[in-house]
């Protein structure tokens, strides 16, 4: 894969995440909703509403606002929070590394749970196996994330105690983390104490949060799966001695990889954008949380922030998925 | 000499018995020679091949007759049995080079996986065996073509390529399924000589099957002549060639092309003898039934 | 003149039938909540605050499922919460159809710049996270039900748009619509009385599982808090209010979000059920 695609790709998101940027822009200054009279407590001195007005610089036309705006963007600066009273950008970075992590554990969940099960589902073809996972995939498919997330605490919450359902970590444990990675800084300073403690966290949001992708993923790659095994190659496969399981795992998986990343490609993304409020539901301090709370508090400058930064982690995930996918179909890779 | 492979009355149905595919075949093939199966499309040549194999497909069912690899059946194999026969001492040549290689991987892997399985070679020695059966197929710069994937190969080359890996483990069977069916002309003749060569040369028997008299004329030490799932007739390929006893094989002759006799009118087989042969089919059908 | 195949007895798919029942018992709960609910949902008395469900030690039968913090009923409550859901899961569903639909259709028979022009938007549009959009939208809208079903139709209008173009590609090569335009229809008439009612069916499916994801989109906007007006009672208020009392009275969360589920698996079964007795229609 050349370079020069790359940086075509790259290239071409620039637009979107303008156009992206420009319309969370106008639409929040265009539709009705005065934020400022929201900030405000009722009964406030005209002067003083006109004054926060001008000081946000809400009172300008709305194309002065976005020039100014670009202008601010190109250095660097991204406003300040209305309601956290805090650069957007401190703000943002500070709680990106949880969200990271969280969302990377749940992809990994959701990657190699939803792979075993379609692949167990096309080796007990026929047999029992195959219908559990076929009942189990629909159900958490038709069950959104935020459903399984308020489940979980209510099992573990109530029912169940045996996970922690809220935070990143015990608040009873003594912490001095130099990052915000507190999962990688713990295990690489090998305090395990009080890497369990962040994991134990991660486990309920994780799990949540990669459900749908595995029911997801499990139905696609059995389907992709099944196709493969019908093919000519396979059965050349079974010519030459290879055994049942060793034909699905090294001669089939790969080509059935290829389809299942193109259809499953956007229940990826889904996986980003549920970060929100899986987040809120457990109160997890990530970004997703952090954009909750922006849109509750109608706090402009944060919630153009954070829309762009998930902008970005969705342009960034399908660019990631397209890589996956030449990667693994070499008919691609030479044009 | 005994025969290395014998198949005898065999019987294979699909559909629980509503549907015969293989109607009492009995075929002897010694080691080392070359038996030629011969019929038009439907006839179930590629079906009594598969079944030497254990390849038919699951809903095919061996309701009688006997398979026996040097003495021993392999009708009825256990699957652990069967898979450590298949790719060692019985292989494959397919029909159709296109699809029979696994695309997304490489054909060096393609070739030491199988060499690996059976031979437990280590990567090294198994390389250098694949770079030997690549020369051996006269594939030029085997360095480069082992690094390959099937796409960027030719045709003829993914077919040397099979026919690498079905001699790579010196089976002493291999059934050829229309090797030559899919490729263009020029290159079915380099196949086919590449095919004898192999095969003289490792002491492999071979069943040859195929529409193409032609080709049976070119390789094949004996021939069977197989319609409807029976086999008509079955000798030395002198002897059908010169003195054809069927009906049918004597028709085939007719219907072929001949390049050495480029006036001749081809005359296709006559419907008339189609349909004889059709009804002598259904009433072995129905004198089975009567005596199940 | 229209080329109308029959469907193949939908309502004997069991998923069909227990979709639309599920469908049939909201709406009756919906139009008869006056009737059915026992008590006001927004009365309030502090006296008789977190009573148990009926499962439980010392629970009033007047109260069947219990009261909340306020000492409303519970039971009431939900039922009033399922006008709020069919409400938004009707009318949402149905408008995010028709534009949706109504783009598709032109989009996938002009062609032409039209398509260019509708395809770019449904692609930028699809590559915005939903969540994220329709939280943002409802927020800037404002509260209220109208808010709320236009945040739905803001987002949702491009599954319909998708689908319905991919089918009008299809269904234009087709020879009965050959055969329409020989005898002289215009072709905005061919594409109404012609194609559109080919896509009755998938649009029935399409209709099924948005009216599924209608009702989650509410429950996630009231849960946040973005919903109507913070008395009238939703689901997903109502977990809301759950989730700050789980430890006391657990069933607070538990119930409307068993309401919601199966409402949702409803909705599901419903649309896959059409989608399995109408596929030898839809696949030609």
């Amino acid at each position: 894969m050349s370079l020069a695609y790359l940086i075509r790709r790259l290239l071409m998101a620039v637009p979107t995440l303008l156009g992206i940027a420009i319309v969370v822009f106008v639409l929040l200054r265009v539709v009705p909703g005065d934020p400022i009279a929201m900030m405000i407590p009722p009964g406030a001195h005209e002067q003083d509403i006109d004054r926060l007005r001008a000081f946000y610089g809400l009172d300008r036309p709305i194309l002065v606002q976005l020039l100014y705006w670009f202008a601010d963007l190109l250095q660097g600066r991204f406003g300040s929070s209305i309601s956290l009273r805090q650069p957007v950008l401190e703000l943002i970075l500070g709680r990106f590394p949880a969200t990271l992590e969280l969302a990377l554990a749940a992809l990994a969940l959701a990657t190699t749970l939803g792979i075993l099960l379609g692949v167990a589902a096309v080796y007990w073809r026929g047999r029992w196996p195959e219908a559990v996972v076929d009942a189990l995939s629909g159900l958490a498919m038709a069950i959104p994330d935020f459903l399984w997330g308020l489940l979980f605490i209510l099992g573990l919450g109530v029912l169940l105690p045996v996970l922690p359902i809220s935070g990143r970590l015990d608040p009873r444990l003594e912490t001095d983390f130099r990052t915000e990675f507190y999962l990688v800084e713990s295990v690489a300073r090998g305090e395990f104490a009080l890497a369990g403690s962040v994991l134990a966290h991660l486990v309920a949001p994780a799990v949540a949060l990669a459900l749908p992708l595995t029911a997801a993923l499990a139905r696609i790659l059995k389907s992709a799966l099944n196709d493969a095994m019908s093919q000519d190659y396979i059965l050349m496969a079974r010519a030459r001695g290879f055994g049942k399981a060793r034909i699905i795992w090294r001669d089939a998986l790969r080509n059935a990889l290829v389809p299942t990343v193109t259809v499953s490609g956007v229940q990826f993304t889904f996986l980003i954008g549920g970060t929100v409020l899986i987040e809120r539901i457990f109160s997890y301090p990530g970004i997703g949380n952090l954009a909750i709370g922006a849109v509750i508090d109608r706090d402009l400058p944060l919630i153009q922030g954070v829309v762009l930064t998930f902008a970005v982690l969705f342009i960034a995930v399908n660019l990631l998925i397209d890589m996956t996918y030449v990667l693994l179909n070499p008919r691609v890779r030479h044009g | 000499m005994s025969a290395l492979l014998e198949i005898e009355n065999l019987h294979l149905e699909l559909a629980g018995g509503a549907l015969p595919v293989l109607r009492g075949v009995s075929l002897t093939l010694a080691a080392g020679s070359v038996l030629g199966l011969v019929g038009e499309s439907g006839a179930g040549k590629t079906m009594v091949g598969k079944t030497v194999l254990g390849l038919q497909p699951e809903r095919a069912r061996i309701s009688d007759g006997a398979i026996r690899f040097a003495g021993r059946d392999v009708a009825h194999l256990g699957a652990a049995e069967r898979r450590a026969l298949l790719g060692r001492a019985m292989a494959l040549i397919p029909q159709d080079p296109m699809s029979a290689l696994n695309p997304v991987m490489r054909v060096e892997r393609q070739m030491t996986d199988v060499i690996r399985f059976h031979l437990g070679l280590g990567r090294g020695a198994a390389r250098r065996r694949a770079l030997e059966l690549l020369a051996a197929v006269h594939i030029r710069e085997p360095e480069r073509v082992l690094r390959q994937y099937p796409h960027e190969l030719s045709g003829g080359m993914r077919q040397r390529v099979l026919i690498a890996i079905a001699f790579a483990c010196r089976p002493q069977l291999i059934v050829a399924d229309e090797p030559t069916t899919a490729l263009d002309v020029t290159v079915q003749r380099q196949i086919l000589r590449l095919v004898k060569e192999l095969q003289s040369t490792a002491g492999t028997a071979l069943l040859f099957i195929t529409h193409d008299l032609g080709v049976v004329a070119k390789i094949c030490d004996r021939v069977a002549v197989m319609h409807a799932g029976r086999i008509l007739e079955a000798a030395g390929v002198a002897e059908v060639f010169a003195r054809p006893r069927h009906d049918y094989t004597r028709a085939l002759f007719a219907a072929t092309p001949r390049y050495d006799r480029p006036g001749e009118t081809l005359v296709p087989v006559p419907p008339d003898l189609t349909e004889r042969l059709l009804a002598e089919a259904a009433a072995y059908d129905a004198a089975r039934r009567r005596h199940a | 003149m229209a080329e109308r195949l029959a469907p193949a007895a939908p309502w004997r798919n069991r998923r069909v039938l227990f979709g639309g029942f599920v469908l049939l018992a909201l709406i009756l709960l919906a139009l008869a909540a006056p009737l059915i609910a026992p008590h006001d949902p927004l009365e309030q008395d502090l006296l008789i605050s977190f009573e148990p469900p009926f499962w439980r030690d010392g629970a009033d039968p007047a109260f069947l499922l219990g009261t909340d913090s306020l000492g409303r009923d519970i039971l009431s409550r939900l039922i009033y919460g399922a006008r709020v859901a069919l409400t938004v899961a009707l009318v949402a569903a149905t408008l995010a159809g028709l534009l949706g639909t109504a783009l598709g259709l032109l989009a996938g028979y002009y062609r032409g710049a039209v398509d260019a022009v509708i395809s770019r938007l449904v692609d930028v549009w699809m590559s915005f996270p939903p969540v994220l959009l329709s939280v943002v939208l409802a927020a800037v809208v404002g509260a209220g039900l109208k808010a709320v079903i236009l945040a739905i139709i803001f987002v949702d209008w491009t599954r319909f748009c998708r689908i319905v173009r991919a089918e009008v590609l299809v269904q234009r090569e087709q020879d009965y619509v050959a055969a329409a335009v020989t005898i002289g229809l215009g072709r905005a008439r061919v594409l109404v009385s012609e194609i559109l009612p080919n896509l009755m069916p998938i649009l029935l499916v399409l209709l099924s599982l948005e009216m599924g994801i209608a009702v989650i989109v509410e429950a996630i906007l009231s849960f946040v808090g973005l919903s109507v007006a913070s008395d009238a009672p939703t689901w997903g208020g109502l977990i809301g209010e759950g989730r700050l009392y789980i430890n006391q009275a657990w069933w607070m969360m538990a119930l409307p979000m068993l309401c919601i589920i199966l409402t949702v698996l409803g909705f599901n079964a419903l649309g896959d059920g059409l989608r399995e007795t109408l596929d030898p229609v839809l696949r030609r």
